[in-house]
């Protein structure tokens, strides 16, 4: 699972531009004769294994788009203005690698430099109008060879393991996900397992919504990257979560309020099986159980996660024996998931 | 009416966690309708056969209530917390809160805040008076959530409590289904779950009943304080009819039928026009691929505080008002 999530932060898939992701998920299936098929809308949803033991719809998702940026305007002098795809701080964003558009152009993001800039330019937070990236033009023409407006822009951030166990790299917001979601494909079930590797969430959980009103599950369980700021000065009830302790199970969040059974029942399914977990300290943020709660008539939904520092930046970090018990709590979990006994 | 606003308003029922007053609400009604269940999400739907071939009518009151949730423990036993719903700061501070389990807190705020600007959610905290860690995690863990304390009364023909928001539209839900008798058109009574976070309940309900028109009945803010927003709704000049909020435009067929009943009927009603806030019309007229909404509303002070306040004429008078409106040819 470790090499395969590492290869799937090498890929770039900005929200609406998933085709790498859903390629390289599919050539992937351990089980070649799995049941695919890619939605209208470009999420890709993997019939699972069963073993035909009940008639349960089960929807799995995981997001495969992620943040970046979009060429909007190229100036004179060959720079290329953008926005964001998704939420980006625009404080991460001076001095880094990027690769535009479907050549992957290699480009900086680059600000005036420190010696030019005034005393309320320094001391503020940089707005994203006043940055560019340098893709070595020499002009407006020149850049014109290479890229176009609408382009999209991917950090380019190779994958690093560091320290005991853990992963530096982009986009694990929600590749981390979909590696998981993709092991999960490898056992049989004791329902209908609809895996959704859903597009657009990063701009508004909008694939999402499209794969439920589609398959009307029983159950959507969504698999996430979360916020985690255990770092210094940010006080203990604020952490979000914290690095190493565990999956996150959440209770609720800005979009979605887990349903109760589901919640307790894998809270539950960890202390039995001796897996550690952790509860999500904040409410902050959104995945895709808001869109896919409340399709068609209702669904019951809960999301596990694993913790990711610096998340949205192309240095985000996971500590992979989170993701691994993400993985055992939730194949745990889901075979002996309560409504089956129904 | 006040000793059924009372058992309603005193159920507990934050968003998400509707089990006690659904019950409360489905063993008052179950008797008196034809057909009582409870979807998916938790909205308990309870319908009542219409006499001829006549229209579906949807109407929604939520059953849902805002909170505080226990988001982290610390190490002294104080809880942390997060809004469930519309939670104001200001409001929240030295409030008697109360668990599911009974578990009553005190909302404090931490000392050290010199300027109230900067109140938020995230610097208060619930005080169980447990001095560790341990023996608050007896009672409470995270993700119970705590509704503010605020028992009813009736004084001046005003009702105050917590939770009008919207067991007043709960009561008058089932006030109508006790007094209605026959009626030429199906009605759908339907008590939605988390609409205080965000309408979620109704939508799906909607989707499900697919109903011919639906009217939402929930409070309203009003403009008849001293110092306060202009707003053209006053407590105890009737029901208000929703022309606008922000997350609807009633349908005009709605719209009309409601005034058109309220003329005919002598009943007194007031027009709704809001610039924010929203109820479960919102979510139900874009579902099924669409249903013609709209809302009654009940005039409300005080919204979303432990002392919401409402005329007890004004719940009266809406009951009139839907009784006339499920009736229309």
């Amino acid at each position: 699972m470790m090499r395969k999530l590492a290869e799937l932060t090498m890929l770039d898939g900005i929200s609406g531009n998933e085709q790498e992701i859903r390629k390289f998920i599919i050539q992937n299936l351990a089980d070649k004769s799995l049941k695919h098929y890619t939605d209208s809308i470009g999420n890709l949803i993997v019939k699972g294994k069963t073993d035909g033991s009940s008639n349960l719809k089960v929807m799995l998702a995981a997001h495969m788009d992620e943040v970046g940026l979009m060429v909007n305007y190229i100036t004179d002098d060959g720079k290329l203005k953008f926005s964001p795809v998704g939420g980006i701080d625009s404080r991460i964003l001076i001095g880094k690698h990027v690769r535009v558009g479907k050549c992957k152009i290699p480009g900086v993001i680059g600000y005036k430099s420190i010696h030019l800039q005034d005393k309320n330019e320094r001391e503020s937070v940089v707005k994203i109008k006043n940055l560019y990236i340098d893709i070595a033009a020499k002009d407006k023409e020149n850049a014109e060879e290479f890229v176009n407006t609408g382009d999209y822009v991917a950090f380019a951030s190779e994958p690093v393991f560091f320290g005991e166990n853990r992963i530096k790299a982009k986009a694990l917001d929600d590749r981390a996900g979909c590696a998981v979601l993709m092991e999960l494909l490898e056992e049989v079930w004791p329902f209908e397992l609809y895996a959704c590797f859903t597009v657009q969430e990063e701009v508004g959980l909008r694939g999402a919504l499209v794969a439920a009103n589609r398959i009307k599950p029983d159950i959507g369980i969504v698999l996430e990257g979360t916020t985690c700021a255990d770092v210094p000065k940010v006080k203990e009830h604020e952490v979000s979560t914290v690095m190493g302790e565990g999956p996150v199970l959440s209770f609720a969040d800005r979009t979605s309020i887990a349903d109760r059974e589901l919640f307790y029942h894998f809270l539950k399914t960890a202390e039995k099986e001796g897996i550690p977990y952790q509860l999500k300290r904040t409410t902050t943020g959104g995945n895709d159980a808001g869109r896919i709660q409340t399709s068609g008539t209702g669904v019951k939904t809960m999301v596990v996660s694993v913790p990711c520092r610096y998340i949205h930046s192309p240095v985000s970090v996971l500590d992979l024996n989170d993701l691994k018990n993400m993985l055992n709590l939730v194949s745990k979990a889901l075979h002996i998931l309560p409504e089956l006994g129904r | 009416m006040i000793s059924l606003i009372r058992e309603l308003a005193g159920a507990y029922g934050p968003s998400g966690r509707e089990e006690e007053i659904r019950n409360l609400i489905e063993q008052k009604i179950s008797s008196k309708v034809d057909e009582i269940y409870t979807d998916t999400l938790g909205n308990l739907i309870a319908v009542k056969k219409g006499s001829e071939n006549g229209k579906r009518i949807m109407l929604a009151a939520h059953m849902d209530e805002i909170g505080l949730v226990a988001s982290y423990i610390d190490d002294k036993g104080f809880i942390r917390v997060s809004n469930i719903g519309g939670i104001n700061p200001y409001v929240a501070i030295g409030q008697r809160v109360q668990f599911q389990n009974g578990i009553t807190g005190c909302v404090c705020y931490e000392e050290n805040i010199t300027d109230f600007k900067d109140l938020k959610l995230d610097r208060m905290y619930i005080d169980i008076g447990a001095n560790s860690r341990e023996i608050t995690s007896e009672c409470v863990m995270p993700g119970d959530i705590a509704v503010f304390c605020g028992e009813t009364i009736e004084q001046n023909t005003r009702f105050i409590s917590k939770a009008l928001d919207d067991r007043i539209g709960c009561a008058i839900l089932i006030k109508l289904i006790e007094q209605m008798g026959d009626c030429p058109n199906e009605v759908i009574f339907v008590f939605t779950v988390q609409e205080e976070v965000g309408l979620r309940g109704a939508g799906p309900a909607a989707f499900d009943i697919k109903p011919d028109i639906a009217v939402a009945v929930d409070v309203t803010g009003t403009g008849d304080t001293p110092e306060c927003k202009p707003l053209a709704i006053e407590l105890g000049k009737g029901p208000t009819v929703m022309i606008k909020d922000s997350r609807t435009i009633s349908h005009p067929i709605v719209k009309n039928a409601l005034i058109e009943c309220a003329e005919k009927n002598n009943i007194p009603y007031q027009l709704e026009v809001m610039s924010v806030g929203g109820n479960d019309a919102g979510t139900i007229h874009t579902a099924a691929g669409g249903i013609p909404a709209g809302a009654v509303s009940i005039p409300c002070r005080y919204l979303h505080r432990p002392c919401e306040m409402v005329d007890k004429n004004d719940a009266l008078n809406a009951v009139k008002l839907l009784d006339a409106f499920i009736k229309m040819p």
